[in-house]
């Protein structure tokens, strides 16, 4: 158990590629921290720099207040689980998660017993004897999670620990994962670029991108308070929509309508440099049908034809085309938002209640005071400013 | 159907031509060795008079079994050491970036390439000043530095299969890189050096070139070696017979290490280490 500072890390591999610049986290003891973004953003190389896998270029790494920079992976008292495992094909599933214990030299009985116990937790009694390659993916998984668990770390690293798991198993994992780590409570840093295993799991996210933080903070504020369009187009399933305004007197003009420049909005119109032309950006969750509202006051209004409907069960999701061309950003296409086409798509969450047809018309209301405007070059979020 | 059967029928033919093409000097060396030696030159492929008296002709021979003691003993201790540094140098060359890891390779290809017989007069000349001339020391140097290059070769490609993470999981979980190496990497690459000591073993175990230039008496020379010194009973007689029992004799050694280690060599130890 400890207190982990990243105080501004930066890693620079010997051909030069920054992979990692000015990293600066204080992860609390206890706590449980999601590193997430693209691929190649940089994640696996943090991770690999707190555990003492990869060296730090500049910077400080300490541990309850120790620098660790020049220890060995093996004096900083970290587990860590690998997104292929990593299990030692040679030794039986009792051996692999015997394997740190008995490096640490401790005695026969105290390391059945820790043996025993992690098993017990993660349901591995009845395989302890069996080879990893008699194993299915799922139970390797949770070997590996034993043989981090078995020896009490200080720490947890984990690099995409699910990924190589079917999707229910992942969701079934994910919640154990979560248990097990509040029960034990050891500070996690977990990797991964599944937004949603991001904002389910962690106590904070930690949002990169070409190596550089975007963003940290719990999942429910970078949700609702994205600080750029990276971060925005990011979080969340279905993805921001994001369609292209311009800010003329008093009203913003959007293909879904003009929108008065009031509250939040007329802020973000009145700072600073802001251009004229911006980029608007609305939930799926901020829009309804229209007839279901009853109090339509807040906001405004916009009908389209249904192109697709996807009933969901609990929702239902209503695609348009707008009749204007796609918001074209660098900060959106690496957030790994679906390929932008040629016309600008929006996406609705509606009540199942909802009577939207497919190749029908239905008039839409949202909440205008949800719309978050960008800046076009910067992909700064002006309403959070 | 039938292609598949008319495929199978013919592959067991060109199988069975090759193990026919391999064997039959085997064979008729074997054969030779239990003739009687009034019967040597009847051209039979089974011997019409058969006798042991090769066999226990040559055991009696002092030289011979002192020059398979001399085989065994040399064979085995560069083997080993080959086997030791060639599995370091190796997981270098695997899994290292270091420098002159280019020049390395290199040289060692270049010295598995360089033809043996042109360093036989350099060598003689060496070990004559160093007093390494008809010693085992004097056998095993030039084993270890040709079986070298082969260890490294085949050794550095086993390595690569492994994969890196385990070795990173090894150190996570508290190993020291020796004990990363010699408790996971090493066992995971067991059957490539059992594979590669087994070549280290036949290539030191077969060499007649140094044997017969290094060497000048008992002391140092091997089986190999010693069977060209054989001679008959009397000046007239030839020692065909002893020649193809001693062949057979030396032969039988690297059966059997290939046999016994035959089920560790076995593809797939790996698998279950990564992924599913
Ligand atoms: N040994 C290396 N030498 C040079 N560049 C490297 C090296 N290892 C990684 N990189 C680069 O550093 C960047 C970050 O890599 P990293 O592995 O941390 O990405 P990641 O965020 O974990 O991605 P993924 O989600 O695909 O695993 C990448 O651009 C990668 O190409
Ligand atoms: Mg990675």
């Amino acid at each position: 158990m400890a207190e982990i500072v990243l105080d501004h890390i930066t890693k620079r591999y010997a051909d030069g590629t920054v992979a990692v610049d000015d990293f600066d986290v204080r992860i609390a003891d206890h706590e449980f921290v999601i590193l997430v973004g693209p691929s190649g953003c940089g994640k696996s190389t943090t991770l690999n720099m707190i555990a003492g896998l990869e060296d730090i270029t500049e910077g400080e790494l300490r541990v309850d207040g120790r620098r660790m920079n020049e220890k060995a992976p093996r004096d900083r008292d970290m587990a860590m689980v690998f997104q292929s495992y990593a299990l030692y094909p040679h030794m039986t599933v009792r051996e692999n998660i015997a394997f740190p214990l008995k490096l640490a030299k401790m005695g026969r009985e105290e390391t059945q017993e820790r043996v025993e116990r992690a098993a017990g937790l993660l349901d591995l009694a009845p395989y302890l004897d069996r080879k990893p390659a008699a194993l299915s993916g799922g139970q390797r998984q949770r070997v590996a999670m034993g043989r981090a668990i078995v020896r009490d770390p200080k720490a947890f690293l984990m690099d995409e620990p699910l990924s190589n798991l079917d999707a229910k198993l992942r969701v079934q994992m994910r919640t154990s994962i979560s248990r097990l780590q509040k029960s034990l409570g050891t500070t996690t840093v977990y990797v991964t670029h599944d937004q949603t295993e991001a904002m389910t799991l962690g106590d904070r996210i930690v949002i990169m991108r070409a190596g550089l933080i975007q963003q940290i903070g719990p999942p429910q504020e970078l949700y609702d308070h994205p600080r750029n369009l990276f971060v925005a187009g990011f979080i969340g399933s279905p993805s921001m929509n994001v369609v292209p305004a311009r800010l003329e007197e008093g009203l913003l003009r959007t293909p879904i309508g003009d929108i008065p420049l009031r509250g939040r909005l007329g802020r973000a119109a009145e700072g600073p440099d802001v251009p004229r032309d911006v980029i608007a950006g609305i939930r799926p969750e901020s829009f309804e049908d229209a007839s279901l509202v009853h109090d339509a006051e807040e906001g405004g209004t916009f009908t389209g034809t249904v192109d697709l409907l996807e009933s969901m069960g609990p929702e239902k999701l209503a695609y348009f085309t707008l009749d204007t061309g796609a918001v074209r950003s660098e900060h959106l296409s690496e957030a790994g938002g679906e390929e932008a086409g040629e016309e600008c798509r929006l996406v609705a969450q509606l009540d199942p209640k909802s009577g939207a047809r497919r190749g029908q018309p239905v008039r839409l209301w949202y909440d205008t005071q949800a719309v978050h405007l960008f800046h076009p070059k910067t992909g700064e979020n002006l309403t959070e400013r | 159907m039938e292609a598949g059967r008319r495929s199978v029928s013919g592959w067991t033919v060109a199988n069975v031509v090759v193990v026919l093409y391999a064997m039959v000097p085997v064979l008729w060396i074997a054969s030779l060795s239990f003739k009687d030696p009034s019967t040597f030159t009847d051209g039979s492929f089974i011997p019409r008079k058969w006798t042991l008296g090769n066999y226990a002709g040559i055991f009696t021979n002092a030289d011979f079994v002192r020059g398979l003691v001399n085989s065994i003993g040399i064979g085995l201790i560069s083997t080993f050491v080959a086997i030791v540094f060639g599995t370091m140098a190796a997981y270098a060359v695997a899994r290292l970036t270091f420098p002159g890891k280019r020049l390395l390779i290199g040289v060692s290809l270049l010295i598995a390439m360089f033809p043996q017989i042109s360093l036989v007069s350099p060598l003689f000349q060496i070990e004559r000043a160093l007093g390494l001339f008809n010693t085992w020391a004097g056998l095993i140097l030039p084993y270890i530095t040709f079986a070298l290059p082969l260890t490294i070769y085949t050794l550095s490609a086993f390595f690569r299969e492994i994969p890196w993470e385990l070795e990173k999981a090894a150190k996570m979980d508290g190993a020291t890189p020796f004990q990363a190496f010699w408790q996971v990497i090493v066992p995971l690459a067991a059957p490539g050096m059992v594979t590669t000591a087994i070549l280290a073993f036949i290539f030191c175990w077969n060499d007649f070139l140094f044997a017969i230039s290094l060497t000048s008496s008992d002391a140092a020379r091997t089986a190999p070696a010693t069977i060209s010194f054989f001679t008959g009973s009397t000046q007239f007689e030839d020692p065909t017979g002893s020649i193809s029992a001693a062949a057979v004799v030396i032969t039988i050694p690297i059966v059997i290490f290939v046999l016994f280690f035959q089920r560790r060599i076995v593809a797939g130890l790996t698998s279950g280490a990564v992924k599913g």
